[in-house]
């Protein structure tokens, strides 16, 4: 067997099992092809954030004078669809619930190896014909796709573009997949549903809505592309069609898609506190039973999107109370993640600071929802940066929080080597800083009347935009460290032991980094999750037994 | 730490019983990688149904929009062909359910023989499908720079003429949706290529023939997504 | 002809019962063709997919071997599929059907 490269004469496990490029490209194990994706999403949130990058720079002057409008357009459509399809959509499910999932319930891979693969394949397809079509012209139709804008006025590559995500949408279908038939069917002996780790059954609701609501946008861009090659009339007004037949099509997995990218780092936040304030989730069944309920009740909701959009007021009282509905089971987390951390014995390393960052700004970002739910205020803040910042507080300031929480937790099991935990505790408070100096101006924005996707506003916005690109710039130096340190930890770092945080859960009972089939032996669960007291418990002499 | 020859030892009780070469490595038993399969397959029928379903929303709620024109245009394409193909792929879901009944009971040649014969039956749809696109395409229904829907009457509404553009909206779904379905005949058929090769093979025993289990429910999807398309598509008002 | 499980097989039914679904679903063919032609006012629709519902019932519970599924899981999944469907339907419906009410 060839010898690493290191002194340690180490054991074989899935990184130096083989080596060679074939070896990664035509992988099966569920492992490595985590990191192919670790990798692929890392350069296209590169991608996105260097749109980001270009959109906070034209917005620190009220002119239009970094870009012209068009493309500005451009800049705030691609950073759209390439961090939401080709970076937060497979996050956390394509990187940590990839390596984890069959770990955690103790089988030797996912359901479906060879589909894994083949997902991944589809998403570095739909990569390059994302890239291609960046490179060879862009698209401006934001990232909504909004007809009859993008069926019969746009002047860029909508069909490229929708073909990309096309593509990368059956990538995320595939992973869903085979988390559903995994948990289903390839629990170890003893590992009952309620023994499940909750980052399970957050992956599990997750998947639900990837099977479900996917094949929806699926084939509404079906419809768009055939619409804007044929000028079929399905959603153009002056031939009959309905533009709002698109939203609604559109919306109906697009904010389901939303759950997708919250509930794994739910997931993760609730792996995270337990783990450092040694104790047992409270509430579990209601954890658990809440992410399903945020799947099933996120297909109920889409039509917030449009309540100014043209339907009809009685639909949309219904879908404002729905709207309302859905934000419940979230509270319920909520309430159980701090229910835990109470009396609990609290543990400040990286991917804790990372999980309370995670509590507060997803509790900010979700009732700043509320507020959008609510038809009056809709009509006031639609369409504004409160908007902007609302999402941006539950996808950054929530899920990609709980990623880079998670990929530090699970980092010394994925690599087999320590980081550095003062550089990691620094860097999240960079990001933690540099996010609300980012965000938070940017609900003032909104409230006082600035409208997204323009590339010009009044004087009277400019101090809060300053401090927005001031904090985007904190915000990716905070970004760029954990980057730097893991790479550097690969080489430099310290080895990890098989449970460096003395954490529950059957991935850490395997060594780090985790050999190729995961587990010498078949695990038989007899314990209940996170049994954090047996854990810490002091360890007892053999005591004879009285008569 | 369990090292690797109990790992092994394990490993070779397993093999000690009858081991299928088919048993893939990550399943402990023939059992579970059977459900496995059967789940997985179920589940991709259920993002087909999705799929389809948003064509059948876009459907609804033009038919509901524009009955009249919708009727109109339905008359035009041929009920009998589709109702003649709605035949033809209950029949292949027969032939399908008997080569799996035959492969349960180790009879090769009729499992064979119902595997072509539903191949052939999906070709005959396939033709019969490529009949009604060209009779639609000498008519000028197909929706693009050359189609033309003009003076056809709404069914029972004499003197009243369907609008072309509304018209136009149904023929695209029509197309869309027929055309769509027709692709997963394809992808079908390439399927059923592929198991008849494997059943030709002798890969198929009473113990062991998933794939035909998977890619005979794959079928039936295919044939229930066209016994909707059928009625809605082809029988709009067929009464005036 | 057997019925039940053939060598771990749980699932099976016999030819007679393939048979007698192949004759109801060309039956069920036929009616609808011929239903399509009676002026059953706004109930055509309605009749028209009742016929097709129970056709692929039929299809799903005896060719796709639904009604022999040793788990009750396969069916939630047929179920869940289908509600998330009527729920997309459903919900436009409530925006469409709505419109010429303000």
């Amino acid at each position: 067997m060839p010898t690493a490269d290191n002194s340690q004469g180490e054991r074989p496990n899935y990184l130096n099992k083989e080596y060679g490029v074939g070896s990664w490209l035509l992988t099966t194990d569920h492992k490595r092809i985590a990191l192919l994706y670790l990798i692929s999403i890392t350069f296209f949130f590169f991608i996105g954030g260097f749109f980001a990058l270009l959109i906070r720079l034209e917005l620190l002057t009220p002119a239009g004078d970094l870009v012209q409008a068009d493309t500005y357009n451009k800049l705030f459509t691609q950073h759209g669809q390439v961090m939401v399809f080709f970076f937060l959509i497979p996050s956390i499910p394509a990187v940590l619930g990839n390596f984890l999932v069959p770990m955690m319930v103790g089988a030797k891979d996912l359901a479906f190896p060879r589909v894994n693969l083949l997902s991944w394949y589809l998403y570095i397809i739909g990569g390059i014909m994302m890239l291609h079509c960046l490179l060879t012209g862009g698209v401006d139709t934001g990232w909504t796709f909004y007809t009859p804008f993008s069926t019969a006025f746009s002047n860029t590559k909508v069909i490229e573009a929708g073909l990309a995500i096309f593509v990368a949408g059956f990538s995320s279908i595939l992973t869903g997949l085979n988390f559903i038939v995994t948990i289903h069917r390839m629990r170890a002996p003893g590992m009952t549903w309620s023994r499940l780790p909750l980052f399970i059954w957050a992956h599990y609701a997750t998947s639900i809505i990837q099977i479900l609501g996917t094949p929806v946008i699926a084939i509404t861009l079906v419809l768009v592309l055939a619409e804007r090659a044929l000028h079929l009339g399905i959603f153009d007004p002056k031939l009959g069609g309905d533009p709002l037949l698109f939203q609604h099509l559109f919306w109906f997995y697009s904010h389901p898609a939303v759950y997708i990218m919250i509930l794994p780092s739910m997931g993760v936040v609730t792996e995270i506190i337990a783990c450092f304030s040694r104790k047992r989730i409270f509430g579990y069944s209601f954890v658990a039973l809440s992410s399903i309920a945020i799947a099933v009740f996120g297909f109920l909701v889409w039509a917030h999107h449009m309540f100014v959009a043209g339907i009809s007021v009685y639909a949309a009282l219904v879908f404002s109370i729905l709207s309302y509905a859905v934000a419940v089971p979230s509270a319920v987390k909520v309430f159980n993640w701090t229910a835990t951390l109470y009396k609990g014995s609290i543990h400040y390393d990286a991917p804790m600071l990372y999980a309370f960052g995670f509590l507060g700004l997803f509790t900010m970002g979700g009732l700043t929802g509320l507020f959008l739910a609510a038809l009056g205020v809709n009509v006031h803040v639609h369409d504004t940066y409160f908007v902007i910042a609302h999402f941006h507080y539950i996808m950054v300031g929530g899920a990609v929080m709980g990623y880079l929480g998670g990929m530090h937790f699970w980092w010394p099991k994925i690599s087999g080597k320590l980081y550095p935990e003062g550089w990691a505790r620094l860097a999240a408070l960079i990001v933690f800083i540099g996010f609300n100096l980012t965000f938070f101006p940017q609900f003032i924005l909104g409230y006082v009347g600035m409208p997204r996707r323009y590339y010009q506003y009044p004087p009277e916005y400019q101090v809060l935009n300053v401090l927005s690109t001031a904090g985007a710039t904190i915000l990716g130096v905070g970004y760029l460290l954990p980057m730097i340190y893991f790479l550097w930890s690969m080489r430099y770092g310290k080895p990890a032991p098989a449970n460096p945080w003395n954490a529950a859960g059957l991935e850490w009972q395997t060594p780090s980094p985790p050999p190729t089939f995961n587990f010498d032996e078949e695990p038989v669960v007899t314990w209940e999750a996170y049994n954090y007291d047996e854990l810490d418990a002091p360890r007892k002499e053999e005591v004879p037994v009285a008569r | 730490m369990p090292d690797s020859s109990t790992a092994a030892a394990v490993h070779g009780e397993a093999h000690a019983e009858t081991h299928n070469p088919a048993l893939l490595h990550h399943f402990a038993t023939e059992e579970q990688q059977r459900d496995a399969s059967n789940l997985g397959m179920w589940i991709f029928l259920a993002t087909e149904v999705m799929f389809f379903g948003g064509l059948f929303c876009a459907y609804l709620i033009y038919r509901l929009k524009y009955f009249g024109d919708f009727a109109a245009a339905s008359t035009s394409i041929d009920a009998a062909l589709g109702g003649t193909n709605t035949a033809v792929l209950i029949c292949s879901s027969l032939t399908v359910v008997i080569a799996i009944w035959a492969a349960q009971r180790s009879r090769r040649a009729l499992m064979i023989a119902m595997l072509v014969l539903t191949m052939l039956f999906g070709l005959t749809f396939l033709g019969i499908k490529g009949v009604e696109y060209r009779d639609k395409f000498v008519e000028h229904h197909v929706p693009g720079s050359s189609f033309s829907f003009e003076h056809e009457e709404i069914p029972g509404h004499p003197g009243e003429y369907a609008n072309p553009q509304h018209a136009q909206i149904f023929f695209a779904l029509y197309f869309i949706m027929t055309g769509l379905h027709a692709l997963h005949m394809v992808v079908g058929l390439g399927i059923f290529t592929w198991l008849l090769w494997m059943a030709w093979k002798g890969r198929f025993t009473p113990d062991y023939h998933t794939p035909l289990e998977i890619g005979g429910l794959y079928w039936h999807f295919v044939d229930i997504i066209w016994i909707y398309l059928f009625p809605l598509l082809y029988l709009i008002d067929r009464h005036r | 002809m057997s019925e039940d499980s053939t060598s771990g097989h749980s699932k099976s039914s016999s030819l007679t019962t393939y048979f007698a679904v192949w004759i109801a679903l060309l039956a069920g063919t036929l009616l609808t063709y011929e239903a399509a032609k009676v002026d059953l006012g706004v109930f055509n629709a309605a009749v028209a997919l009742i016929i097709a519902t129970t056709k692929a019932l039929l299809v799903a519970l005896f060719f796709m071997h639904l009604r022999h599924a040793s788990e009750k899981l396969l069916k939630l999944v047929v179920i869940s599929t289908l509600f998330f469907l009527l729920i997309l339907l459903a919900l436009s419906m409530a925006d469409y059907g709505t419109r010429a009410w303000s």
